[in-house]
């Protein structure tokens, strides 16, 4: 039997993390991970925002394998005929610290996890946790391949399932509400096509985001990230809504209806896809959050819950990336301290809520209830698109007036619900 | 455009490595529960299928473990396991 100071499970981003950090002060780290190497199970849509983390890993983006700055956001809503967009373009977009990058996880997590063996963690890939072992109410091991491996803590960091938390019974399975399923393809463009396509400058990306009819009007939507010689397609839609929801409509579907859509079928012309990959997303926000620790286990990253969706940003690698430092951190608490009960081990908790992952999750406690709302995904974009329309039309004969038509569409009855819409939007 | 390439021509473009033993296994006497007709619709990967018998049918081939049929269909249905430690999809790109 092997016994380390700290058994982290999953090698994705809360993992590294925490091996990092806990590496760097001399602790014993063993990193246990289920894919061939770190990133060969992960999938972002995705970006990353750099400026929460930049202090707490300083030395690590000087050289770090992201793809594309992002420079340039745009968000459409989409009818079934018709969307508009709009294009936010700004300067401190284009300045140095960049806000935010494409990444792609096979090669950064891949990356992040030497960072973490130089600073002295072991890893052991294609190894899977078969259980957690529990004595007398404290968890001081698991079960892997066979090998009984024990360690004062165990940092669960084994994603939005997390079976190992579920084991050491701080979650229940989940429930569909609190979750998305994302799913996307790489397709391969050259560089200077991309750049020509989306009107970049040299490392500038593009991110831009599709919400109404690319769901059938389910909560979610689509995505497009331009990373430096492809670019990530994919839509992210709720499970609950995907299973209940009308229309009925298979997951896949969504995918190849967008990719057919006029407004995107132009940007991807002529690409290869190169892959296709799938991955479920934590969105039920504070309410859904699992309990962050017990005697001998702390939770980080997507296991924990750490993943948020505000309508215009999506995010969760870098709540996964702090709460897996902050876990470290409590980790180092309960060393000093000699004991690693749930109560010492507590302070996690309370570091979270020092930071901006829990203040985070705290402002938005709401966004999940505000956001689920069909008429978001259905009836704005419907009326925009056909207002748009209206008002572009020129048709034989004299044009409508302006004013008239907007009027048509805006009724008092329609206002009053908006109202009432942007009314659970005001607690954003 | 990047074309349509159908499900299966799609997940042909992954690196799956081979398991021991399917790590997701429809319950024994589940076949027929209401609740696995949910994974139908949400499988990314288009793995549950529904045949004449209305019954539904189940291939863990192209499995991209995004985990979102045990969340549809819940546990009682559904056996639901990771595939063991360097088998199952590789992303390359994620």
């Amino acid at each position: 039997m092997e016994k380390f100071d700290v058994i982290v499970v999953g090698g994705g981003l809360a993992g590294l993390a925490a091996a990092y950090t806990l590496a760097q002060e001399d602790l014993e780290v063993l990193v246990l991970e289920r894919g061939d190497y770190s990133g060969a199970k992960n999938v972002t849509g995705g970006r990353l925002y750099l400026n929460p983390v930049r202090d707490l890993f300083p030395d690590l983006w000087k050289k770090a394998p992201l793809e594309r700055f992002i420079a340039h956001e745009e968000v459409a809503m989409m009818a079934e005929k018709r969307s508009v967009t709009i294009r936010y373009s700004g300067e401190e977009l284009r300045q140095e610290p960049y806000q935010s990058y494409s990444v792609l996880r096979a090669k950064f997590d891949r990356w992040l996890a030497k960072q973490a063996e130089r600073k002295g963690a072991m890893l052991v890939a294609k190894s899977r946790v078969d259980e957690v072992i529990i004595e007398n109410g404290q968890v001081v091991g698991v079960r892997a391949g066979g090998d009984e491996l024990h360690a004062d803590v165990v940092i669960a960091c084994d994603g939005a399932l997390s079976l190992v938390a579920e084991q050491a019974g701080l979650r229940q399975p989940g429930n569909p509400h609190d979750f998305a399923v994302g799913f996307k393809e790489i397709i391969e463009l050259d560089p200077a096509v991309i750049e020509d396509r989306f009107g970049l400058e040299g490392n500038e990306g593009a991110a831009r985001l599709y919400m109404g009819e690319v769901t059938r009007g389910k909560f979610g939507g689509g995505f497009l990230y331009t990373n430096k010689e492809s670019l990530s397609l994919g839509i992210v839609v709720g499970i609950k809504d995907l299973m209940d929801g009308s229309p009925q409509v298979q997951a896949p579907q969504l995918l190849d209806d967008l990719k057919q859509r006029p407004e995107v079928a132009s940007l991807i012309r002529g690409g290869q896809t190169v892959e296709y990959s799938a991955h479920v997303i934590p969105e039920g926000g504070l309410k859904a959050l699992t309990k962050l620790y017990g005697n001998g286990i702390l939770v980080a990253g997507d296991a924990a819950g750490f993943s948020m969706n505000i309508g215009v940003t999506v995010r969760g690698m870098e709540y996964a990336l702090a709460s897996g430092y902050y876990a470290a951190q409590a980790v180092l608490k309960a060393r000093e301290a000699g004991q690693y009960t749930a109560n010492q081990l507590s302070v996690y908790e309370l570091l979270l809520k020092d930071s901006f992952v829990m203040k985070d999750f705290q402002n938005f406690k709401d966004a999940p209830t505000a956001l689920d709302n069909p008429r978001f995904f259905t009836v704005y974009p419907e009326m925009v698109t056909t207002m748009m329309s209206e008002l572009y039309a020129v048709d034989d004969g004299p044009k409508e007036r302006i004013y008239p038509t907007i009027k048509k569409h805006l009724t008092i009855r329609e206002m009053w619900d908006m109202l009432g819409d942007f009314r659970k939007v005001r607690k954003l | 455009m990047s074309e349509i390439l159908g499900l299966k021509a799609k997940l042909g473009l992954d690196v799956f490595k081979h398991d021991s033993e399917p790590h997701i296994r429809i319950k024994a006497g589940m076949e027929k529960d209401p609740r696995l007709k949910k994974a139908v619709l949400v499988c990314p990967a288009g793995l549950y299928s529904l045949n004449d018998a209305g019954e539904v049918e189940f291939t863990i081939d192209g499995c991209l473990e995004c985990g979102t049929c045990r969340l549809a269909c819940g546990t009682e249905v559904l056996d639901w396991n990771y595939p063991t430690g360097g088998a199952g999809v590789q992303f390359r790109f994620g």
